[in-house]
């Protein structure tokens, strides 16, 4: 295993390239970090090229746009005259691109699905593999930039040992964006550049505000950029009579894991593992959701104690730290954005599959959500917890 | 070096005409409206401009109103005659390729209960993006009160055949409005020879100033106002005169009179050769649209392969403005619904670029596009989406 003075920052080895003709691309949101990445590179006298990918057209949907104030929505026309605003206070070539037909084919449409087969979607992470690390990455080449830089809250190194780029967690820990990164190809992590890794966010508020960015004191957004108000719910059933589709999902049984039918759910794309608030249901006790089986149409109930579970298959695994690992790997593992990576072994089953064992049972393993394996501030891989 | 080949989007003001403008900014300020003297001499200078924009297109000057622009001259067009006609039942026919100045105008209409059929053109290989007369006259009906079709097309420069459709129109007594604002200026416009009762153009797609154009409205035409006001324009556009704006235009259409033979063929030489020479550098590129019938500035060509947006942006770095599709709001691309009803592929839509040529476009600026285009097309086709390799790790 490598050991740190092995390992160099890839940054570093951007920053020697301060000065050189070849500019690199900074995708920018409009938002307070992009935006400072933007200012950052540009004090460094790197040849910055901003653009703004145009990734879901606001005018559709209309029915969503009642739902009360939603400034930051994604796309939004305020949004990009933030970013360009950016742009001519740093005076740096700016474009806006449209990805609304990938964004719609690798992200939209995979978010809806994932919801009608009773999984409960990570949109950024697809969004990040297939649109921002792949068609603005490939737009950025050809334009003539080498590599895109983007406000995300991680580290990219090049480990000298195995050759290979590693993704590191941000040094601010509460900002670490790796759980939407594990995803990356080595291909993907080699023309990447994360400036805001090595900051607290509270630093790049200052650095914002000492190079004026125009957006420096903007709200930060959390939510899923195309959903509005945060009600996916009605986004899943506009998006589907937009499509002309009945809707996929039907009103079925609750049953507890004994088998008792305890009442009726309302389509399961409104379920998580889980979940308790908003069950309508009532038998003494605290139930939550346990499994939504799609197979029977039927949402299964159960007691705190039945959400635990001692492993997982993990599909569609990306290995980061090695092309495949050797033997069982140790490792701590983190089953949702703010989950505490658990302790646990990692063994792979094929190529592309893993089993997770935890050495505690872990609450609320939930199908559709990323498992992400880290050891210390590297991450190793992960993949997409199946059912 | 910087070189402008956007001249379809628009054109730099004319010094001429920055000239003939700039006293009316300063000392000429008043409002041509007035009774007095310098009221007098504002309205003089609508006036003569108004002579000189008739004289452009073979009007008279009291069929000239002046408006904001080429939007605003098709919005008072369309608009203007459906509420004119007293006919119950409506029914207008534009072309797939208008300018969405039409085709919104159009749709909006629809919303309103007017019935609106959209010709399709020609795909090709013969007559590209050409509206068919025929399709027109099939499209008739007894409540047709409108018909509108463009001169030349702004993205593919294909000049449409307004005579033969302005003969269609009037054998079925129905109004036609032509959108001339990517023709005047470029080729001869001629309202009596293409028989139209309705003509729109704008002053700074041929070097006049932006916010400036006129509506040609045919002697005994009726159009209802959009605007409510006072009396400018004969009632027909109520507004204080934008007189230097409309002095503006006035000097760009006496211009573009003077200077259309000489201007046109220097053009067309530089465009041909450009044309020639991208498409045998470049393999696989495809010319656009008719190349007969086309206005001699433009140039549509698909790069398949090649991304049009990413293949704007490259070029754009490397100092070559031109463009693709039309611009959105947020100002990304759409694929351009002229390619589109062209017969074009989405993928072949969206690879295409269009460079328009102006009166100070130069050989030498063509030379750098001939040099610089085909490497560009090259480096993207080379980087084709999920073609990204890792580079080699320095060690």
């Amino acid at each position: 295993m490598a050991t740190e003075t092995q390992i160099e920052l890839v940054n570093c080895a951007a920053e020697c390239a301060a000065g050189s003709a070849t500019p690199v691309a900074v995708a920018m949101s409009g938002g307070v970090d992009s935006s400072t990445v933007a200012a950052m590179l540009r004090e460094r006298g790197r040849s910055v090229v901003g653009l703004t990918m145009q990734l879901w057209n606001q005018r559709r949907l209309p029915q969503l746009q009642g739902d009360g104030p939603a400034p930051h929505r994604c796309c939004s026309l305020d949004d990009v005259y933030d970013a360009r605003r950016v742009a001519e206070h740093l005076s740096i070539p700016f474009y806006v691109v449209n990805f609304e037909r990938a964004f719609e084919e690798t992200v939209v449409r995979p978010f809806v699905e994932d919801y009608l087969a009773g999984r409960t979607p990570i949109p950024c992470t697809r969004c990040n593999n297939d649109v921002k690390f792949a068609e603005l990455l490939t737009t950025a080449r050809q334009i003539g930039a080498e590599r895109i830089a983007t406000g995300h809250y991680a580290r990219v190194r090049v480990n000298i040992d195995t050759g290979r780029y590693e993704l590191l967690r941000a040094v601010d820990e509460s900002k670490d964006q790796t759980y939407f990164l594990f995803g990356l190809t080595q291909e993907q992590l080699a023309h990447a550049e994360f400036p805001l890794g090595e900051l607290t966010k509270q630093e790049v508020r200052q650095i914002a505000r000492r190079l004026a960015v125009p957006v420096a004191e903007k709200p930060e957004s959390q939510e899923i950029c195309f959903v509005p108000s945060g009600s996916y719910v009605r986004f899943i059933e506009n998006y589907l009579e937009e499509q002309g589709n009945a809707l996929g999902s039907e009103p079925g049984e609750m049953i507890l894991t004994s088998g008792e039918v305890v009442g009726r759910h309302a389509g399961l794309h409104h379920y998580t593992v889980g979940q308790r608030r908003g069950l309508g249901v009532a038998i003494g006790r605290p139930v939550f959701v346990v499994a939504l089986d799609r197979e029977r149409n039927r949402l299964v109930l159960g007691e705190d104690a039945e959400l635990r579970s001692g492993a997982c298959e993990v599909r569609d695994v990306n290995w980061i730290a090695w092309e495949q690992p050797n033997g069982p790997v140790e490792a701590q593992v983190r089953i949702r954005n703010r989950h505490e990576p658990a302790a646990a072994v990692v063994t792979a089953v094929s190529a592309t599959t893993a089993r997770v064992t935890f050495r505690e049972p872990q609450r609320a393993i939930t199908p559709g959500q990323a498992a992400v394996f880290y050891a210390g501030e590297r991450v190793l891989g992960g993949g997409w917890i199946s059912e | 070096m910087r070189v402008y080949l956007d001249y379809n989007a628009t054109t730099p003001v004319d010094p001429a005409v920055l000239d003939a403008m700039l006293p009316f900014l300063r000392e000429n300020f008043a409002n041509a409206g007035s009774v007095h003297t310098p009221g007098q001499r504002a309205r003089a200078a609508v006036d003569a401009a108004r002579d000189s924009v008739a004289a452009l297109i073979g009007a008279k000057a009291s069929e000239i109103v002046f408006t904001s622009g080429g939007t605003e001259a098709d919005n008072l067009a369309i608009y203007g005659a459906v509420a004119a006609s007293s006919n119950p039942r409506k029914h207008v026919i534009a072309s797939a390729i208008d300018h969405h100045a039409v085709l919104h105008t159009c749709e909006d209409l629809q919303e309103h209960g007017v019935d609106v059929t959209f010709v399709p053109v020609r795909q090709g290989p013969e007559a590209q993006g050409l509206v068919d007369p025929g399709e027109v006259r099939r499209a008739l009906r007894p409540e047709t009160v409108l018909i509108t079709v463009m001169h030349a097309n702004n993205e593919l420069g294909t000049i449409q055949p307004i005579e033969e459709i302005g003969r269609v129109a009037h054998e079925a007594g129905a109004c036609f409005h032509c959108d001339a604002v990517q023709s005047a200026g470029k080729i001869p416009v001629d309202v009596s020879r293409m028989g139209v009762d309705l003509l729109s153009i704008s002053a700074h797609k041929f070097c006049g100033p932006k916010g400036v154009g006129a509506l040609y409205v045919r002697t005994g035409t009726p159009i209802v106002p959009r605007f409510r006001g006072g009396h400018a324009e004969r009632d027909r556009r109520p507004g204080t005169e934008n007189v230097p704006g409309i002095v503006g235009l006035g000097k760009a259409a006496e211009l573009a009179r003077v200077k259309l033979a000489e201007d046109s063929a220097r053009i067309a030489a530089l465009r041909d050769r450009l044309e020639s020479e991208l498409v045998g550098r470049v393999p696989g590129a495809l010319v656009n649209g008719d190349r007969e019938r086309r206005v001699p500035n433009t140039l549509n060509i698909t790069f398949r392969g090649a991304g049009g947006e990413a293949l704007l942006i490259a070029l754009d770095l490397q100092g070559i403005a031109c463009s693709t599709g039309a611009a959105c709001s947020s100002g990304s691309t759409e694929p351009s619904h002229v390619l589109l009803a062209a017969g074009l592929s989405h993928d072949d839509a969206r690879s295409s670029l269009r460079f328009s040529l102006g009166r100070a476009t130069t050989s030498d600026e063509i030379d750098y596009a001939i040099a610089t285009v085909p490497a560009v097309v090259e480096r993207l086709r080379a980087i084709s989406p999920r073609s990204t390799a890792a580079p080699a790790l320095a060690r």
